[in-house]
């Protein structure tokens, strides 16, 4: 309860003592640039694997010829846009980006890099957190798109390549029982996580203290905490918003 | 002109500062020294706001810096310049870039006038033609420089200085140390040193605090260091067989 309360006096921090606006703007560009377009890469990688190997053991498991072979494509985008998509990626999100995050923080910390920016008379926390919070959750939708389509044209790739179905098959499956809702619900999920990733590994990363141990421990616990946080809030929103 | 008074610091049950009371003279270098561990450079932060003491405050040129609210905190930090122990450069950033950042955050300079005194400021301390390597490519003498640089860019009233030559050859740390004198002349600016090295008290300590243990046991100048009459100061200064060997006779 007593690191709750921390975290709720530093996300308060973050909004007090701001800088200008072209200041933010600035950072957050930078952000965007390091979180989003260094992200696309790996996102499209393991999103286009997931999407692969969610086609071939779906088709794995229909093992009766009563259900239909577009069923296949139907799973996977299911899948994909309630989970795979904005879930398993916050989890690739939190190693990459929120390890890199708690990391730079608790390094600026130990060699005084923060202090140096309070001597100033700027908000450390705000000049420096505000920014990359609001750079994930601006960027994370993105990449989840980016996922879902990747993890979608995975499966369309080795399910036709494979035999495993055809592509009318594939298409009429994607586009089946479509409900619209499903891709509102998996941005509201992504921008969640993006906030809960990003404030947690940066309150990790800013309160570190001692040497180069810490940061990595302080890494460690923002990658863990994160994944933690997103799985909570994965139950609760599903709860709430299905 | 800095002037604490009744600064006291601890640390969940460890007393760190007790009472400590002094002045600090503008155009002067004024040095906290001590052993390690003795709360000189818990006293440094307590000075510049990044601790806050349990009792006592800190006022610059009259004014209550440890009491004052937000917006005179921001005012007066404005005004203060300071150099860390490992040079605090954002690695992030170039040479020029770090110099020039508390004019991108403080000032509304055009872009060129930022320039000129960023490299105004770079000749100042003897670097030239580094502006673009990034903090990892330059040496521990060159990072105090820029450093140095950094704190002065903003013409500050206040400059602190916490182990300025730590880590770094004798030779080195001398024309730092001369640096900061010059610079604390040449701009009539206060200046405040934390150090344990001997060569700075003799070299460029013309009013020092010595500090043992949390308690503020002696004030002078390096003119009268040697005869001070406090043994744990006398214990710090002959520490070694050279300084010993010179006892009695005049240093400075």
């Amino acid at each position: 309860m007593k690191e709750f309360g921390r975290y709720m006096i530093f996300l308060g921090s973050l909004v007090v003592r701001r800088e200008t606006f072209i200041t933010y703007y600035r950072l957050v560009v930078d952000e965007c640039m390091q979180i989003g377009v260094k992200s696309i890469s790996l996102f499209v990688l393991v999103s286009t694997f997931m999407g692969a190997v969610t086609t071939v053991q779906t088709a794995f498991n229909l093992v009766t010829p009563l259900v239909p072979r577009y069923v296949i494509s139907q799973v996977v985008r299911e899948m994909t846009v309630l989970e795979l998509a904005p879930t398993i990626m916050a989890i690739i999100f939190a190693g990459k980006i929120g390890s890199s995050m708690a990391g730079g923080l608790g390094t600026m910390r130990i060699t005084e890099q923060i202090d140096a920016l309070e001597v100033m008379g700027i908000n450390s926390s705000s000049y420096l957190v505000l920014p990359k919070i609001v750079a994930s959750m601006l960027m994370y939708p993105l990449l989840v798109i980016v996922a879902g389509v990747c993890s979608i044209i995975g499966g369309y790739l080795v399910g036709t390549l494979t035999g495993i179905l055809t592509p009318t098959e594939y298409i009429m499956g994607i586009r089946s029982i479509f409900n619209d809702y499903t891709i509102t619900f998996a941005l509201i999920k992504s921008v969640v996580f993006a906030f809960l990733i990003a404030s947690i590994s940066c309150f990790k990363g800013y309160y570190t203290q001692g040497g180069a141990l810490e940061v990595g421990i302080a890494s460690t616990e923002a990658v863990t905490s994160s994944v933690i946080a997103v799985l909570l809030a994965d139950y609760f929103l599903a709860n709430l918003l299905l | 002109m800095i002037k604490i008074k009744n600064i006291s610091k601890s640390f969940n049950d460890k007393s760190v500062l007790r009472n400590i009371n002094g002045e600090f003279d503008k155009g002067k270098t004024n040095l906290i020294i001590g052993s390690s561990g003795t709360g000189k450079s818990v006293l440094l932060k307590c000075i510049v706001g990044l601790l806050h003491p349990d009792t006592g405050y800190a006022f610059y040129d009259l004014r209550n810096f440890t009491d004052a609210d937000k917006d005179v905190k921001s005012e007066i930090r404005r005004e203060i310049g300071m150099l860390f122990q490992g040079g605090a450069l954002f690695d992030s950033k170039n040479v020029e870039e770090n110099v020039m950042f508390p004019l991108d955050i403080l000032t509304k300079m055009p872009y060129d006038e930022k320039l000129d005194r960023v490299n105004f400021c770079l000749k100042r301390v003897g670097l030239e033609n580094v502006n673009k390597k990034m903090a990892s490519e330059i040496s521990g003498g060159m990072k105090k420089r820029v450093g140095i640089a950094r704190a002065i860019v903003n013409n500050p009233n206040y400059l602190f200085c916490d182990e300025p030559n730590s880590g770094l050859d004798p030779q080195t740390s001398i024309l730092i140390d001369e640096l900061i004198l010059e610079i604390t002349h040449e701009f009539n600016i206060t200046t405040i040193i934390v150090t344990h090295d001997m060569n700075s008290v003799l070299g460029i300590g013309e009013k020092i605090m010595f500090l043992h243990k949390g308690d503020k046991l002696w004030e002078g100048s390096n003119e009268d260091i040697t005869h001070s009459g406090v043994k744990e100061l006398d214990d710090f200064v002959f520490i070694n067989k050279v300084m010993r060997s010179l006892k009695g006779t005049k240093l400075v």
